[in-house]
C-alpha cells in the first residue's frame, strides 16, 4: 500500500463524508433543531431523486429540473407541516414516529403508482462529465468534486443562517422555548413551517444532485435514512458543525474500514457511534 | 383472489336471481360451489408483490399463468384455483407466510420465491409438511444442496451456476488474474465461490475478493483498490439499483476500457436503460439472453407480449418453466396430485422445452442447463453463444 493509494482513499473518504453531510443536512434541521423525529426523511430524498429524473427526462437538463423541483418540494414541505406535523408538536415523540413511518409507506406507494418500480439513471450534466486522471488507470469524476463543492457551500450557508442571522436566532430560540418566543410576538408557527419546508427541500435537493451518481431506485430512501440519523446523533443534536464533523468521520471510517478490515466494514460506523456516545453522550458538538 | 372470484359470482347470480327467482338460486349455489372445490387443483403462489422485487414477482406469476393458459387454463384436465401470498421479500415472515398456504389453504403445490433468505425460510416448513414445492427464482445453494428434499424443485438457477462458466470465458480471453467484487451476503459469496472454482480449475488466479456490506452502494474505495491491484479482469455481482450504480461508477473511475468487466448475468439485467453507455461491452454469463433466436423463445416472447403487453425477462421464463414442470408431473399421474411419488418421479424425468433452451433436472432437482455468454450491445444482453453446455450445480451435501 503506497502513499498515493492512501491519499486517494483519503480523498474518497472525505468526498463520501461530504455526500453524507449533504444527505443528512435536512435531517439536521428537522430533527436536530425542531426536535421532530422524522423517519420520512429518506422518502423526501427519494422524492427529490425521482423528481430530478422525471423532470430531467422531460426538459433534457438536470439544472432546469432542479430549478423546477425545489419550489415543488418547498410547497410539499409546507403542506405537510401545516396539515400533519403541526398537530403533533405538543404530543409525545411516539406520535411523530408513527406519523412519519406512515408517511414512508404512503410515499413508497405513491412512487410506485406515479413512477413505477424500475431502476432509472440520470445523465451527469455534460459540463461536469469529465474525469481527472489520478494514476495510470484510475481517474476521478469531476461531478463528485462538484458535489463536494456544493456541500461546502451548503454547510457554510446553513451555519451562517442558523448562527448569524436574525431568523436563525428565532429558530434557535423557538427550539429551546417555544412559548416564550411566541409571547414575545414572533410568529413561531410560520417559522416552524419554514424550517420544516427547508428540511424537506434539503433532503430532496440531496436526492436530486445525487441522482446522477446513485441511480434512481425504489427504496433508495430507506438506505440513507439510518446513516443520516447516525450523522446527526454523533454530531450532536442541533449542531451543523457537528453534522459536518460526523459526516467526515463516518466517510473516512467506512472508506478505510472497507479497504483494511472488509470483514467487519458493515459495523464500523455503529461501533464508532457507540464509542462517541459513551465518551460524549450529547454528541461531538451537542449542548449538554 | 378467491374472495374476489366468489364475490363476482355472487354478484352475477344475484342479478340473474331477479329473473330466475330466489328459490332456484338458493339451491343451485352451494352445490355448484362444492363441485368446483373438489375438482380444482390448489396452487399457492408465494411471491413478492410489493417492495424492491415486486416486478420479479409479477413476471414470474405472468410466466407461470402463461404456461397454464397454453394448456387451456387447466393442468392434466383439472381446473386451477390460485391462492396468493405476498411474501414482501421478508425472511422474518417466511415461515408464517408459507404456513398460511400449507395449513390454512391446504394447497397442493407451492410456487415461490425470489429472495434467497425467504427461500430458506420456506425450506424449513416445506421439508416438514412434505408439500410439493417449485422455486422459480431464489438461487440459494442450500435449497438443492445440504437442505435438499424429494419435494423441492427449482426451475431457475443456483447462485454457483451463474458465475461458474466465467472461469472458462476468462481463460479463453487470456486473462490470468481476476478480482471478484460483490455484496457481503449469501448470494454474493456463493457466486464468488462458483467463479473461483471455475477460474482456478482453468489455472487462473483470483487475487482478491472485495466485499462491501449489503446493500451499501458506495464503491469508490474498492474501485481505488482495483486500480492499484491491476488485475487482468474484474468479475462483479450486484443487482438492481446497486448494479446500475456500480456500472456507472466503474466507468466514471476510468476503469472501463482499461480492465475488462465481467459478471453474473444479473449485473446487466433490467438496468440497461438506467446506465446509458456504462454497460456497453460488459460480458456476463446467465441461463438466458436476449435474441436467442430459437423457435421456442420467439413463440414464448410473442405470446407473453400479446397477453401481458410487456416484454418477458429471465424471471418470466423461470415462472413459465415452473408451470411446464408442474404440468409434466401432473400429466403423468392424470391429475391425481395425491400420488405424490408419481408426480415427483415424472418431474424428475421431465425434459423441459424452455425458451432458454431444453433442460433437465439434476439429482438434487436443480436445472442442468446451458450457460450463455452475453455481451451488452446497446440496450440488449446479446447472446454470444453457449459458454458451458449443460452446467450442473455440484449440489454439495445433498443425499438425494
Amino acid at each position: 500500500m503506497d502513499l498515493a493509494f492512501i491519499l486517494i482513499q483519503l480523498l474518497n473518504g472525505l468526498q463520501y463524508g461530504m455526500l453524507l453531510f449533504l444527505v443528512s443536512s435536512g435531517l439536521t434541521l428537522v430533527f436536530g433543531i425542531m426536535g421532530i423525529i422524522n423517519l420520512a426523511h429518506g422518502s423526501f430524498y427519494m422524492v427529490g431523486a425521482y423528481l430530478a429524473w422525471s423532470l430531467a427526462s422531460m426538459t433534457g437538463n438536470l439544472a432546469t429540473a432542479i430549478a423546477i423541483a425545489i419550489p415543488l418540494t418547498v410547497v410539499l414541505g409546507m403542506a405537510l407541516e401545516k396539515l400533519l406535523f403541526r398537530q403533533l408538536y405538543t404530543r409525545d415523540h411516539l406520535y411523530q414516529v408513527l406519523l412519519t413511518y406512515g408517511l414512508i409507506l404512503v410515499f413508497e406507494e405513491l412512487r410506485s403508482i406515479i413512477w413505477g418500480d424500475d431502476v432509472h439513471g440520470v445523465a451527469v450534466p455534460a459540463l461536469l462529465s469529465a474525469s481527472i486522471p489520478l494514476t495510470d488507470n484510475l481517474s476521478y469524476p469531476v461531478y463528485r468534486l462538484a458535489i463536494s463543492g456544493v456541500c461546502l457551500l451548503l454547510a457554510f450557508a446553513l451555519y451562517v443562517l442558523i448562527q448569524k442571522t436574525r431568523l436563525g436566532m428565532m429558530i434557535r430560540a423557538g427550539a429551546s422555548n417555544r412559548d416564550m418566543v411566541q409571547s414575545l410576538g414572533i410568529d413561531i408557527k410560520f417559522i416552524y413551517t419554514l424550517v420544516f419546508a427547508m428540511g424537506v427541500a434539503l433532503a430532496a435537493f440531496a436526492g436530486m444532485i445525487n441522482a446522477p451518481l446513485s441511480s434512481v431506485t425504489p427504496n433508495m430512501g430507506s438506505h440513507v435514512l439510518i446513516i443520516c440519523f447516525v450523522v446527526v446523533v454523533i454530531g450532536g443534536i442541533g449542531s451543523v458543525k457537528g453534522a459536518m464533523a460526523a459526516s467526515l468521520m463516518i466517510g473516512l471510517a467506512e472508506t478505510f474500514g472497507t479497504v483494511l478490515v472488509p470483514e467487519v466494514a458493515g459495523m464500523i460506523v455503529y461501533v464508532l457511534m457507540a464509542i462517541v456516545l459513551v465518551w460524549r453522550p450529547e454528541g461531538l458538538f451537542g449542548r449538554k | 383472489m378467491s374472495v374476489n372470484d366468489s364475490f363476482d359470482r355472487r354478484g352475477f347470480l344475484k342479478g340473474s336471481a331477479a329473473i330466475a327467482g330466489a328459490a332456484a338460486v338458493g339451491t343451485a349455489l352451494p352445490s355448484g360451489m362444492a363441485f368446483a372445490q373438489q375438482g380444482k387443483l390448489k396452487i399457492g403462489l408465494m411471491l413478492p408483490y410489493t417492495g424492491t422485487f415486486a416486478q420479479l414477482g409479477v413476471a414470474i406469476t405472468n410466466g407461470f399463468k402463461l404456461a397454464i393458459d397454453e394448456r387451456g387454463g387447466k393442468l392434466a384436465g383439472r381446473e386451477i384455483e390460485f391462492v396468493t401470498v405476498d411474501d414482501e421479500s421478508n425472511p422474518a415472515k417466511a415461515p408464517e407466510n408459507v404456513n398460511k398456504l400449507v395449513q390454512r389453504d391446504k394447497v397442493d403445490v407451492v410456487i415461490g420465491t425470489v429472495h434467497s433468505g425467504v427461500v430458506m425460510g420456506m425450506a424449513k416448513v416445506l421439508k416438514e409438511s412434505g408439500t410439493l414445492w417449485i422455486n422459480p427464482n431464489g438461487g440459494a445453494g442450500a435449497m438443492t444442496g445440504a437442505a435438499c428434499a424429494p419435494n423441492f424443485f427449482r426451475t431457475s438457477f443456483s447462485n454457483w451456476q451463474t458465475t461458474h462458466a466465467l472461469g472458462k470465458v476468462l481463460k479463453a480471453k487470456g486473462h490470468k488474474t481476476a478480482v471478484f467484487i460483490t455484496w457481503k451476503y449469501a448470494a454474493g459469496e456463493e457466486m464468488m465461490e462458483g467463479f473461483k472454482e471455475g477460474f482456478e480449475k482453468e489455472g487462473g488466479k483470483l487475487v482478491k475478493e472485495l466485499y462491501t456490506p449489503f446493500p451499501q452502494v458506495e464503491f469508490q474505495a474498492l474501485l481505488t483498490e482495483i486500480a492499484s491491484i491491476k488485475p487482468d479482469a474484474v468479475v462483479a455481482f450486484f443487482a438492481g439499483g446497486g448494479a446500475a450504480k456500480f456500472l456507472k461508477d466503474y466507468q466514471a473511475a476510468g476503469l472501463k476500457g482499461k480492465i475488462p468487466l465481467y459478471g453474473s448475468g444479473f449485473l446487466t439485467d433490467g438496468v440497461l436503460d438506467a446506465v446509458g453507455d456504462a454497460a456497453e461491452g460488459v460480458e456476463t454469463t446467465l441461463h438466458y439472453a436476449d435474441s436467442l433466436d430459437t423457435k421456442k423463445d420467439k413463440a414464448f416472447r410473442l405470446a407473453y407480449a400479446k397477453t401481458f403487453k410487456l416484454q418477458p425477462d429471465v424471471y418470466a421464463v423461470q415462472g413459465y418453466d415452473a408451470g411446464q414442470l408442474l404440468a409434466a408431473g401432473l400429466e403423468a399421474v392424470k391429475g391425481n396430485v395425491a400420488d405424490k411419488a408419481g408426480v415427483i418421479k415424472a418431474m424428475e424425468a421431465a425434459k423441459i422445452d424452455s425458451p432458454r433452451g431444453p433442460w433437465t433436472l439434476s439429482k438434487a432437482h436443480n436445472p442442468v442447463q446451458d450457460m450463455y455468454l452475453r455481451k451488452v450491445v446497446g440496450k440488449e444482453n446479446k447472446s454470444m453463444g453457449v459458454a458451458w453446455k449443460g452446467l450442473a450445480d455440484p449440489a454439495r451435501g445433498c443425499k438425494l
